[in-house]
């Protein structure tokens, strides 16, 4: 279409009109041309917004609205019962200050995202390199190492439930070899350590996915040549590969950082927070302020608090990314 | 290319005003429009489910007024918060069954609408029939009845005698014969089975080391109270819990009598010799392939005999579109004449009904004998189990501090201690 115009601008140039006539002439028609471009170019912007509008649509509805409304709501107090509605100015904020409960269920939420994150990109990178190889049923252990992934997490946090307790299958297993287990889920280590370690099995085959996929950008010539230059594998991958999927790896940690943070389902169904409240997280205690204790204010000024949680460590990370984050494009 | 832009940007026009139109249509009510009435339950039996269908088919039959009503099944683990979030969100039920620990919450709040002024206006009802320890918890502060009882269920005793005899062990009608009704005759007995078979020797089912609530079928036998009678003052420390908790831990740590924590174990799975339930389980036994099944009231604890019950109220949410016509439908689906038909899964709360002779044509598992010597006399005499407002804190808080008990070396007073440190501001609050 921009073409076509273009063309006539050409063809009222080759007419040759010359003089004030001609070059009044020649204003019009940029006039015209340029009243086009811009209608053209309003109709393939308005074309593009509605496009895009249902995934615009998608965010306002569902992450800043309610973003906005979880603000607004942290200075209420809401009894959903009563269907009472009343400003309480900052005391949800106050309450937050002098919640005993808050400083170790941040402590756990740390644990666990410490723990998830460390367990998670390690196995992970240590199966893509192992699996970073031309072999006899390769594609069957990469299907068997990712195929939790697409498990229903409910389902595959049952099953675990059930090897994990304290006649469970995990620990028949280490009564075959003459050792008494733990009782997993119900003493405060074992339980946190339980959840972290059926976490990282859920989704370590996705992050292995991606490793692989950066291991297999890594240009042979430039680990050969670093073979011929006299270094062996562990220096080649420290100091060669390593850095060369080093945005990978960036992107894998913001991922499971933030995934880490949003755990509900395996705690709802292996510990209901306990024993104690040592596998109270974050997300955890926030359900149950607001949908089990109907305090939904509280509940509000807690989910604000996780927001900036994940705001600070994306944006930390991100920073960071320049001093640690190679051959970024 | 302008032109296809027109187009869209007119249909999406077009189907932005058509949904706002369509959401104005539904939004408008006229009065005399049939409404549509929805009731959340925690069963999905589908057998209950026909019943509460057919009776909502007749009560539609003889009222134009109404359209259909439809019962809701939703989880029992989570049907509190699933109710409260539907509140939450805009989307109340018109009614509810409403368990009773969180009675005393919906009850206080105003979130149910009085019934007793529709229950009262419907011919043949007999509101004076409902017995006044059956509706104590679900009247409000202005006497007003917010709720109906439609269950009253008693907790009891399933011996597998099967079991017992595998293990040598007496059954329970033996155990009465002999006066050793009692629970640490239970504990002896149920010890020896776990010895002889690796089976469970008893089991207060639904506890599972989560729903504490759930050992007052115990600690009744020890006079033993969580609470105050006012509810203001922790009582889970007293001498009589003590003791009761003492027996607890002796049961799952030492005797090995109960199940430890994390130990699963299915009494109608023939897993275990007794179970402490609730009669409506006994539905259950049909399917158990237990051949030899006995039932018997709360073993006598050393305070002397006593029963738990377990209730479960239905009423009308104040926050719903149609109030006036959910009442109306609570009283025609709580009448004598449908109370009787409930009765066959939900021991009623009216004492006319309370006899073993109504309830038996209602439940084919159980004999008359069994209904009148055991469960109409529970009912009549039992004790609710513990209810108080802010309860699904309460029950966080307890269950918290209680897992400290739960391990071989508890410190079973001082943790009872710390129980009461937790929940003595929530319930002064």
């Amino acid at each position: 279409m921009t073409d076509t115009l273009e063309r006539e601008t050409a063809t009222a140039g080759r007419t040759g009109r010359t003089g004030r006539s001609g070059r009044a002439a020649d204003r019009s028609a940029a006039r015209v041309t340029r009243r086009r471009r811009r209608s053209l170019s309003g109709n393939d912007n308005l074309v593009g917004y509605l496009f895009v509008a249902p995934q615009v649509l998608g965010i306002v509805a569902f992450v800043l609205l309610p973003l906005v409304l979880i603000f607004y709501y942290s200075f209420h107090e809401w009894n959903v019962l009563a269907n009472t509605f009343r400003f309480v100015g900052t005391e949800n904020v106050e309450r937050l200050f002098s919640d005993p409960k808050v400083a170790p269920v941040l402590g756990a939420t740390g644990i666990f995202s410490v723990g998830l994150v460390i367990g998670n990109l390690s196995i992970a990178l240590l199966l893509a390199v192992m699996l970073n190889r031309k072999a006899r049923a390769i594609t069957l252990f990469r299907t068997l190492f990712f195929s939790p992934v697409v498990v229903s997490l409910v389902a595959w946090t049952i099953v675990w439930g059930f090897l994990l307790q304290n006649d469970g299958g995990i620990n028949g297993l280490l009564q075959l070899v003459g050792v008494e287990g733990p009782n997993w889920l119900r003493e405060g280590p074992t339980a946190m350590l339980s959840v972290i370690v059926v976490q990282v099995f859920k989704n370590v085959g996705l992050n292995m996915i991606l490793f692989l996929s950066a291991l297999q950008g890594v240009p042979k010539e430039i680990t050969e040549a670093a073979a011929i230059d006299g270094a062996g594998p562990f220096r080649t991958f420290g100091r060669i590969t390593l850095p060369l999927i080093s945005p990978m790896i960036l992107l894998t940690t913001i991922i499971t950082i933030v995934g880490s943070l949003q755990v509900f389902a395996q705690i709802a169904v292996l510990t209901q927070g306990g024993p104690g409240i040592s596998t109270t997280v974050l997300v955890y205690y926030l359900f149950q302020q607001a949908f089990e204790f109907h305090r939904f204010g509280y509940g509000s000024t807690l989910a604000l608090v996780l927001f900036v949680i994940v705001l600070i460590l994306t944006v930390v990370q991100w920073q960071l990314r320049k001093r640690w984050v190679h051959y970024e494009n | 290319m302008r032109m296809s832009a027109m187009k869209l940007s007119a249909t999406a026009a077009l189907a932005v005003s058509a949904l706002v139109l369509s959401g104005c249509a539904a939004g408008a009510s006229d009065d005399d429009t049939p409404v549509s009435l929805r009731m959340t339950v925690w069963t999905s039996n589908e057998d209950q489910l026909a019943l509460f269908d057919e009776i909502a088919d007749a009560y539609i039959a003889d009222h134009p007024e109404v359209e259909s009503i439809t019962f809701d099944p939703l989880d029992f683990e989570s049907y509190t918060t699933t109710l409260t979030t539907q509140l939450a969100g805009g989307n109340p039920p018109d009614m509810a069954w409403v368990l009773e620990n969180a009675a005393p919450d919906f009850v206080s709040s105003g979130a149910l609408v009085p019934l007793d002024d529709t229950l009262e206006a419907t011919k043949g009802y007999d509101l004076d029939d409902l017995s006044p320890s059956a509706t104590e918890l679900w009247t409000d502060a202005d006497g007003k009845l917010a709720a109906y009882p439609f269950s009253t269920s008693p907790f009891v005793v399933f011996a597998n005698d099967d079991l017992l005899a595998a293990a040598g062990q007496p059954t329970a009608s033996q155990l009465q014969a002999d006066g050793r009704w009692n629970w640490e005759s239970i504990s002896e007995v149920g010890s020896a089975v776990n010895a002889n078979t690796g089976k469970a020797g008893f089991v207060v089912r639904d506890f599972d080391y989560t729903q504490w609530d759930y050992l007052s079928t115990v600690w009744g036998g020890w006079g033993a109270a969580p609470w105050s009678e006012d509810g203001t003052t922790c009582t889970m420390d007293s001498p009589e819990m003590v003791d009761a908790f003492t027996f607890l831990h002796d049961a799952a740590f030492t005797a090995k009598s109960m199940p430890g924590p994390g130990t699963a174990a299915d009494f109608f799975a023939g897993e275990a010799a007794f179970t402490v339930t609730q009669i409506s389980r006994a539905s259950l036994l049909g399917e158990s392939g237990i051949q030899n099944w006995e039932l018997a009231p709360l073993p006598e604890g050393p305070d002397g005999d006593y029963s738990i019950v377990g209730q479960a109220g239905v009423g009308a949410l104040a926050q719903a579109e149609h109030p006036e016509q959910s009442a109306e439908f609570i009283a025609y689906f709580t009448n004598p004449e449908n109370s009787a038909k409930l009765a066959q899964y939900f021991p009623p709360a009216r004492t006319s009904q309370l006899d073993a002779g109504t309830l038996s044509a209602a439940n084919p598992v159980l004999t008359e004998e069994q209904l009148g010597d055991i469960v109409v006399p529970a009912i009549e005499d039992g004790q609710v189990r513990p209810s108080h407002t802010g309860s699904a804190e309460i029950q966080q808080e307890v269950r918290s501090a209680l897992d400290a008990l739960w391990v071989a070396d508890a410190d079973v007073e001082g943790t009872l201690g710390d129980v009461c440190a937790a929940i003595d501001p929530l319930l002064e609050q």
